[in-house]
């Protein structure tokens, strides 16, 4: 392995568990504010993973009092205390953003069941 | 203008990292050093003082005869780069003595430079910003062009110094106060915060500034 890989293989965090776009995820945020720090939870539906090395990233919708917020997360950031993934969801894209355009009972996601695999 | 103490060094590329408050920094990543030096020049002999340091090794028999007779005199082997740093303290390194990136350490600014990649003959609007001009309004095949270098028969030419189409990059490009965000003494690697001038596996010499 050479430097540049060895730089970004530390930089990598190997705790959270693999997604995709259609999962219903809990990301765990650590917010500092100005000498306290809580964690805030951030529930909804991933949208994307962009995959990289550090750079990663991925974007969580969800509905709060009827307005969609959408949020990216880096996905190796020190600020992720964890990600629970809620569900697993049945989708044929990796990006589903026309999730946006759909409200109310059409906005759902059918459970996906991965019999293959042991979760 | 005389260098400070410092090494040459290999830019390796570029990635991101997490600092220490969380946040994702751009990093160049640099091989640097160790650099042994090679010789001093001394005030009596050689009308100034200053060291000269070796970088980037390679087999001796690829040199000719005289750069290899000037290279074994210290003993250290044989590099391809060879440069002349002029500290305050030369009184201090002797010839054998090597330079490692642990000169450095995180937090502190440096001076950095390198050359930038060539872009050949580029036109007005790469090499100086020009805005070019409109691409319709009956313009036809002058879209990039400059538009007028000068006045008319009084002065009669162009100024010196009109910006022009021309050769661009691959010059030498200094920058100071580049960040270090960590120096990786095993691996003798520097990151620094940014960009560095040149391409990847190009050469870039690091100053100590005050």
């Amino acid at each position: 392995m050479n430097i540049m890989q060895q730089i970004q293989q530390e930089q990598m965090r190997t705790d959270i568990p693999t997604f995709k776009a259609g999962d219903t995820i809990k990301v765990h945020v650590r917010i500092i504010e100005g000498e306290k720090e809580r964690i805030q939870v951030f529930q909804g539906t991933v949208l994307r993973v962009k995959r990289g090395t550090t750079n990663s990233t991925f974007l969580v919708r969800k509905i709060s009092d009827g307005v969609g917020v959408e949020r990216v997360f880096p996905l190796n950031s020190p600020f992720i205390e964890k990600v629970e993934v809620v569900t697993r969801g049945k989708v044929r894209q990796g990006r589903i953003y026309f999730l946006r355009k759909l409200r109310g009972k059409a906005a759902r996601i059918k459970a996906r069941t991965d019999w293959h695999k042991n979760n | 203008m005389k260098r400070t103490i410092g090494l040459i060094g290999k830019k390796l590329g570029m990635t991101s990292v997490f600092g220490d408050d969380g946040k994702f920094i751009p990093v160049t990543v640099i091989q640097a050093g160790p650099c042994p030096v090679i010789q001093k020049k001394v005030q009596e002999k050689d009308g100034y003082s200053a060291i000269q340091i070796g970088f980037d090794a390679m087999a001796g028999h690829r040199l000719n005869k005289p750069a290899r007779g000037h290279q074994a005199k210290a003993g250290m082997g044989y590099y391809r780069k060879l440069m002349e740093f002029s500290p305050d303290n030369v009184d201090e390194y002797e010839p054998g003595q090597e330079l490692s990136v642990e000169i450095f350490k995180p937090g502190d600014r440096i001076k950095l430079t390198g050359t930038s990649k060539g872009k050949g003959f580029a036109g007005v609007m790469k090499r100086w910003n020009f805005s070019g001009l409109p691409r319709t309004h009956g313009h036809e095949k002058v879209h990039r062009s400059p538009g007028a270098i000068g006045q008319c028969a009084d002065p009669g030419k162009v100024f010196k110094g009109r910006k022009m189409p021309g050769r661009m990059g691959n010059k030498t490009v200094s920058y100071k106060n580049a960040e270090i965000i960590s120096v990786r003494s095993r691996e003798n690697v520097i990151l620094v915060k940014g960009q560095v001038p040149g391409p990847k596996d190009g050469f870039v010499v690091l100053q100590k500034q005050d």
